[in-house]
């Protein structure tokens, strides 16, 4: 099997507070594959977003990487120097944030940044990195853009923004794009065009995506795996159809239950009791266990480990492990 | 289904001793310095009559005498020693500056109270209407900080004296102090309130209120009020030390507090006569107790807008 | 009795969004002014769940607002019960007001941090004088239970609980005054959707128990496919299509009505394929002439640029697109 393009193991962050330190990505491992769309779904304070800061080194103090590694294409990039880690953020790694305004400077034009990021990266002339990112604006979907580019963002509506982001986000042809809810401040009608422009572009450049949202729809449209994270540890990972339509986890069963659908018209959803604990407050053993109809008395005691299921599946529960304890079922 | 766990309450001093606040507060060296020189001065302050060695304003007690007495030195005639010696008249230095002091703290006070009642409730109304009301108050405002606010409380006190008989002028000088400080301190209470409440009126729990028709008037004073005091507070605070400072300045000036009732200011402006005379505990003690008060205070207020402030932290 | 307890006829709202006063004199500006919502018409049966769905900028939240008397309607009249709501006359409104209730979009924004949740709860019932003393704090424990959560958080204040559990505050606060309406504007939207789960099953338990009848206004099209008997659909402040919730989905019969539904991520995974949405949604301040929708409509005619489509008779509801009615008839409208 390839090496995959990033490779996650065992990563920890924690943030200190005067009441301890809390622990909000708790030993996540995972693998994205070259040019696979892995989708990253959690409610929130689970860590998704956590994990994509971790993983540019951006995390916000005290937030730090606490344990693990990172690895990019066979590079260690967690303990990399700041200025080491500033080249490959932009140039290896590109990134989409929820709000397009924060992610463009409004003092500059469309095309001063566009060439920037070009030319910081690659050994293009002036002319060249403009005639790139005319292009790489077209590509996204932007109407007239060899005019528009010089246009300030705040003449581009919201949906629009999000078009130019993903443009910048991969003027370098980064290998890699995470994207951090990059639709969630948008219309609906809006959100189906972002989600067509990434996914193709992406796929059209050989670019993995790290898709960061809360919206399994959004997952199920365009992910090839997906995470669920539960209170900072990995849940379930695997296909995104395996998991979406047979779920294993107890949490990922009842999150899929509770979504309401288009198509069929349950008279009432079904519902995960309880809320997920806080970060001060998970308890022993695995951090779903009070909410979870099937637990088990081990549960409460020991955190169970990914297990591998069939294909390519796996899931952190006890129900699942082969060497089962005769448990009170 | 019940998840909100029933454990027992802790009790309110636990809870206010465990809160951010108050963490920030034990965490922060010079903000607990800062307290405790305010507190001690406050206190003392308060207590003067019962601390205080001698009655400064009681003539029967003074002895000429003991007049120009040096600070731990014995009177050459009479033998008696003060710790920070005593000036012309013979008073206690130390006493003064207690009762100076008190006097310094009470128009303080009074003025913060004053200026914050006034531009609160202000701010409140030009906040919560808008509109005309709004226009009208803040053009009143910003002409009034075209004033340096010294110079408007002058003008305050001299207007005011000219409209009180000679009779009653010594009694109503503080209060016409009080009035004249606090008056011209209201505007940045009044901006700071309104900015915070056009905030907090579009806040859903106030339309949770106007939906059932809540009273405007009990919209302001029961939710939004209680939501803007933070920034109130903090301002309050730094508005003392100048309320203090505006105190000494114009007593220093000589139109504040008659000497009868000597503040702090007025103790620094007789001071300052004996200073190239050899006398300079009469000036040097009184000054660095104002200098203490209104650095100490600031100092405070300066840390409450820190720890209040939750991007700064 | 009558079967419809809100009727909606005519609403229109229009904000001033022009500069001030100055700065149009020195830059030759006229007013400008932006129409949130015109001339909307609708009915709320009694004990149904009737939904507005829409995007950024089609009035719905301005319509939630105007009803329960937080906006003023420019034009047009609500009436609640058969009687006019008129937000001036305070004491003939107080009793109106009692009956309807509204919950809010973001729970951390609704409850007053710095009340304690039995005040955030008791004060319907202190404003309406409903009940006194000892009574008040014993419907408070009762209606904190009815809504999950227990008799001893009257003396929390709210940053204790988490999202989900300040939904239910909310909830419980809107209960107090025992209305028997009340207008949901985005309930979930700000909450998580196991979370979302939660209340969606609480707030249809409540209308079983209670009969109540709720407005519930949302962009989530599942959420309200789930919740709502009918449904009305908003584009930029118009309504362009009343449905039956079933049909609706089922037999779209605006274009936008179809292209929403269309914009709605597939979690089936049927590979159902969907037609690619295209364009965004105009500036309200200078709406497109005629039809709105008609920039983004790919069944355009030359009509749609001109004539605003009146709402019609389908056999699913009533709809507002020229596709509906066969020929360009120019009448009267009210016909």
């Amino acid at each position: 099997m390839a090496e995959p393009l990033l490779s996650v193991r065992d990563l920890v962050v924690e943030f200190p507070t005067r009441r301890g330190t809390l622990r909000a990505l708790d030993k996540v491992s995972f693998d994205i594959a070259e040019g696979e769309v892995l989708g990253m779904v959690g409610e929130s304070g689970a860590g998704k977003s956590l994990t994509g800061a971790a993983i540019i080194g951006l995390l916000e103090p005290p937030g730090r990487v606490a344990g693990g590694e990172i690895w990019l294409r066979g590079q260690r990039i967690d303990n990399l120097p700041r200025e080491a880690m500033r080249r490959i953020r932009g140039r290896r790694i590109g990134m989409v944030f929820q709000d397009p305004l924060t992610s463009l400077n409004p003092l500059y034009t469309v095309a001063q940044q566009l060439i920037e990021t070009i030319r910081t990266h690659m050994d293009v002339s002036d002319k060249e990195a403009r005639a790139r990112a005319v292009a790489l604006l077209d590509r996204v979907g932007i109407p007239a853009a060899a005019r528009r580019i010089d246009d300030y963002p705040h003449h581009f509506s919201g949906g629009m923004r999000q078009r130019v982001v993903i443009a910048l986000a991969l003027a370098a042809e980064p290998e890699l794009v995470i994207a951090d809810e990059p639709t969630t401040a948008l219309d609906v009608s809006v959100q189906a065009q972002i989600i067509d422009v990434l996914k193709e572009i992406c796929a059209e450049r050989g670019a993995s995506v790290m898709l960061i949202t809360h919206d399994m729809g959004v997952i199920a449209e365009t992910a090839d795996r997906v995470a669920v994270l539960y209170a900072g540890r990995l849940a379930e990972i695997g296909p995104v159809r395996d998991v979406i339509q047979a779920a294993e986890h107890p949490y990922t069963v009842g999150l899929m239950g509770s979504i309401p659908t288009l198509t069929q018209a349950a008279e009432r959803l079904t519902q995960i009791p309880g809320a997920m604990p806080r970060l001060n407050a998970i308890p022993q053993g695995c951090a779903f266990n009070p909410r979870c109809t099937r637990v088990m008395d081990r549960c409460r005691r020991d955190r169970p480990e990914l297990i591998a299921r069939s294909g390519a599946r796996h899931v952190a529960c006890w129900l699942y492990d082969s060497a089962k304890e005769t448990a009170n079922v | 289904m019940s998840n909100v766990t029933d454990k027992p309450q802790p009790t309110a001093f636990a809870r206010a001793w465990d809160s951010d606040i108050a963490y920030s507060f034990r965490k922060s060296p010079l903000a607990v310095v800062a307290a405790t020189v305010s507190l001690l001065i406050i206190l003392a302050a308060v207590f003067a009559p019962w601390i205080a060695p001698h009655d400064p304003f009681n003539p029967a007690t003074l002895n000429l005498m003991d007049g120009f007495t040096p600070p731990m030195e014995p009177n050459q005639f009479t033998g008696n020693t003060y710790w920070l010696g005593t000036d012309n008249q013979g008073r206690d230095v130390f006493s003064t500056i207690l009762y100076g002091a008190r006097i310094s703290l009470f128009v303080g006070f009074m003025a913060v109270l004053l200026a914050m009642v006034l531009g609160i409730t202000l701010g409140l109304i030009a906040g919560y209407r808008g509109g005309w009301i709004d226009s009208l108050l803040m053009r009143v405002a910003d002409v009034q900080l075209t004033f340096p606010s010294i110079l408007l409380a002058l003008l305050i006190f001299g207007v005011a004296r000219g409209f009180i008989p000679p009779a009653y002028r010594d009694a109503m000088a503080i209060w016409v102090l009080i009035v004249a400080i606090g008056l011209s301190d209201w505007v940045q209470y009044a901006r700071v309130v309104r900015g915070a409440t056009m905030v907090e009126k579009n806040k859903e729990y106030v339309q949770a209120a106007r939906v059932i028709g809540a009273h405007p008037a009990k919209i302001l004073l029961r939710h939004i009020l209680p939501n803007v005091m933070g920034p109130v507070l903090v301002i309050a605070t730094i508005g003392l030390a100048l309320a203090i400072i505006a105190e000494a300045t114009l007593s220093f000036l000589g139109v504040g507090v008659p000497p009868t009732q000597p503040s702090l200011g007025t103790l620094i402006r007789i001071g300052q006569g004996f200073l190239f005379s050899g006398e300079w505990w009469i000036l040097l003690f009184p000054s660095i107790t104002l200098l203490a008060l209104a650095l100490s205070v600031n100092l405070l207020g300066d840390w409450l807008r820190d720890a209040l402030n939750p991007r700064l932290r | 009795m009558s079967d419809v307890l809100l009727t909606v006829s005519g609403l229109t709202r229009r904000f001033d969004v022009s500069k001030p006063l100055l700065n149009r004199v020195i830059e030759r500006e006229q007013k400008q002014f932006l129409t949130a919502t015109a001339d909307v018409n609708f009915e709320i049966r009694r004990g149904e769940t009737f939904a507005l769905v829409g995007e950024s900028g089609s009035g719905k939240s301005t319509i939630a607002k105007m009803i329960v008397g937080l906006l003023e309607p420019s034009a047009g009249e609500i009436r609640f019960d058969g009687k006019v709501m008129d937000f001036a006359s305070g004491a003939a409104m107080r009793q109106l007001r009692r009956r309807f209730q509204m919950i809010f979009q973001d729970p951390f924004a609704s409850l007053n941090p710095r009340w304690r949740v039995g005040d955030i709860i008791a004060e319907p019932i202190r404003t309406f004088g409903l009940l006194r003393g000892a009574a008040i704090s014993n419907e408070v424990g009762r209606l904190l239970e009815l809504v999950g959560l227990s008799r001893a958080d009257i003396e929390k204040f709210p940053h204790e609980f988490s999202g989900g559990q300040r939904q239910r505050i909310a909830i419980a606060r809107a209960l107090s005054s025992k209305p028997e309406f009340i207008v949901c504007d985005e309930p979930t939207s700000a909450l998580d959707v196991s979370v979302q789960a939660q209340i969606l099953n609480l707030m249809r338990d409540l209308q079983d128990e209670f009969g109540l009848t709720y407005l519930l206004i949302s962009h989530d099209l599942s959420v309200v496919r789930h919740m709502s008997n009918r449904i009305g659909v908003l584009y930029l402040g118009r309504l362009v299509e009343v449905a039956e919730a079933k049909r609706l989905f089922l037999e779209p019969q605006h274009p936008y009505t179809r292209m929403l539904l269309d914009a709605v991520p597939d979690l089936a995974l049927s590979g159902r394929r969907r037609t690619p949405v295209t364009g965004e949604i105009p500036n309200p301040i200078n709406p497109p002439s005629g039809c709105t929708f008609h920039p983004r409509c790919q069944h355009v005619m030359a009509r749609c640029r001109s004539d605003i489509p009146v709402s019609t008779a389908t056999a699913t509801g009533e709809a507002a697109c020229h596709l509906l009615v066969p020929e360009p008839i120019r009448e009267p409208q009210n016909s």
